[in-house]
């Protein structure tokens, strides 16, 4: 197991604190702090712009922050990855980007999205006059297959589908579903937001066409993300955003656009913060990402276990322990509503989410309003379990 | 930050056999809230007999804070008039927003009994807005 905790400054400052919440955002490890301090206090400029020796410092700094991520992705191509504001500003890019192709045709889903993967194409879908369709879920919170294969017509222009659930901690077989969308010519998107932090991803031997992240999931800092897509399928696409910085040639008539990837990096990008973003995935690949799956692998199957044997009347909202199970613990307690189970634990000083987690239709189906959940990082370890089971178990008391 | 001052007994009761739980089949008033943040839910219906609150349904999800809130409220505005219950609400308001210290509700010459048990919820600064929504939601039905 990674004991990582005295990398962490807010840890290492509150050690009363068990965090179990970084699905939501992830603690910032001080090797990312210090790098983005280090840049701001001595090489901090505008990029792109500047003749001077500092803007190119900073110019040099950012594009290699894109090659880090490029190849923290599986990415060869550094002009393959757009840094936009994050996984939802991506997962818009590609939505309004793919519009044009989607009249009359289908986008497909999943009923485990997060809104970021939901909105966007329902907006699509209604401006293009697509349907837009979602896979359902089995019993054991899985995507049906089944139903996936049915679902996949000729007509399907879009596959976009969540790498792992925010949710469920469902880890979705994506090198599959790409294989068959692509067997019908549909362009397949990922949102990555839970999943690039959690496991080891190659966008080329997963075989997907795009994937958008954030940093600040991955130990990075807010303001920041991902959209890596195909070369082709970037170059084809119309920009989201339009300004500064992302123009080849401008007249009051009209304008071209920049080479790919700042023909969607409109106005001046988040710098330091690409800075800071880099220097999570050299963290990351530093402990490896093999490493930070298993040390996810095994804190998830211990706290499953741990929480069905411990905690009476628990209802866990995701699939057992397995190859295909995350760091992801939604879980409800009878009669007590998931905000009081997060105000218990609070007082216990467990910091978990409650709520519907930005997916309401996901809740519809598992006929809940809301759960709790509890989220694991790099730096969580066994003994976070403890206060997260004595808290649960104080919560019952209450409620009893 | 005190947990028994948040769930006190009176809380969890009116929690576990919320007060006129239900709908009415012709309400003069019919108010519907909801914390999108969170998913809490209530509908009110009322009835109004000479300016007095004769019914009051309520119905909703939620956490035990927003249903026990309701489940008072319904108990506390009943057989009142529209200018008791806005004067009720009023000091209610100011019950969730002041930064006095906890009182007994239990004490002699309590205004607003046991409305007062969830005076605790202001420890909880994120959960204020589950004890007020039933409130909002009332004098949202009779156009504020």
């Amino acid at each position: 197991m990674l004991d990582l905790r005295s990398d962490f400054p807010l840890l290492a400052a509150r050690p009363e604190l068990t965090f179990l919440d970084s699905g939501a955002s992830a603690q910032k490890p001080h090797q990312v702090l210090s790098a983005m301090r280090e840049f701001a206090e001595n090489h901090y400029a505008n990029v792109h712009r500047g003749a001077y020796r500092l803007s190119q410092e900073a110019t040099l700094a950012y594009e290699g922050a894109r090659e880090t991520l490029a190849r923290f992705v599986g990415a060869t191509d550094p002009a393959e990855m757009v840094f936009t504001r994050g996984t939802t500003t991506s997962l818009n890019v590609l939505a309004a980007g793919l519009t044009p192709r989607l009249a009359g045709r289908s986008i497909l889903i999943t009923e485990m999205e997060h809104h970021a993967n939901l909105i966007p194409w329902q907006l699509a879908a209604r401006r293009a006059g697509a349907t837009l369709a979602h896979v359902p879920l089995t019993d054991e919170f899985r995507l049906d297959m089944d139903a996936f294969d049915r679902l996949l017509t000729p007509d399907v222009a879009v596959v976009s589908v969540a790498g792992m659930s925010n949710v469920l901690g469902t880890i979705n077989p994506v090198a599959e579903i790409a294989a068959k969308a692509h067997a019908v010519g549909a362009v397949v998107v990922v949102d990555g937001a839970q999943m690039v932090p959690h496991l080891p991803v190659d966008v080329a031997h997963l075989g997907i066409d795009a994937l958008a992240f954030s940093a600040h999931k991955m130990l990075g800092p807010t303001g920041i993300g991902g959209l890596w897509g195909r070369r082709d399928l970037l170059e084809d696409i119309e920009p989201f955003e339009t300004g500064g910085e992302m123009i080849r040639d401008v007249s009051f008539e009209t304008a071209t656009w920049a080479q790919i990837p700042q023909k969607f990096e409109a106005g001046t990008p988040p710098i330091t913060e690409a800075v800071g973003f880099a220097a999570a995935a050299e963290y990351l690949t530093s402990l490896g990402m093999e490493a930070v799956a298993a040390h996810d692998a095994t804190l998830t199957t211990l706290a499953l276990e741990r929480l069905s044997e411990e905690v009476p009347g628990i209802s866990i909202q995701g699939p057992p322990a397995g190859p295909d199970r995350g760091g992801v613990i939604s879980f409800t307690l009878d009669g007590i509503h998931p905000h009081d189970i997060a105000t218990i634990l609070d007082s216990h000083g467990v910091a978990v989410r409650a709520g519907h987690h930005c997916a309401k239709p996901l809740m519809s189906r598992l006929s809940v309003p809301a759960t709790a959940r509890a989220s694991f990082s790099v730096y969580n370890t066994p003994a976070d379990l403890d206060p997260l089971v004595v808290g649960l178990r104080s919560a019952i008391e209450i409620f009893g | 930050m005190s947990l028994t001052d948040l769930y006190r007994e009176v809380i969890l009761d009116h929690y576990r056999s919320p007060r006129n739980r239900g709908t009415l089949a012709a309400p003069d008033l019919h108010g519907e809230g909801t914390n999108p943040l969170c998913g809490d839910e209530i509908a009110i219906d009322m009835t109004l007999d000479d300016g007095v609150v004769s019914e009051v349904r309520v119905t909703g999800q939620g956490c035990s804070i927003s249903q026990a809130s309701a489940s008072m409220m319904s108990e506390a505005i009943t057989g009142r008039t529209v200018a008791e219950i806005r004067e009720i609400a009023a000091r209610f308001n100011a019950l969730m927003t002041t930064d006095d210290q906890i009182v007994d509700p239990d004490r002699p010459g309590s205004v607003l009994g046991d409305l007062e048990a969830l005076q605790g919820v202001r420890e909880f600064p994120v959960r204020i807005k589950c004890a007020t929504l039933s409130w909002h939601t009332m004098l949202d039905a009779f156009g504020q």
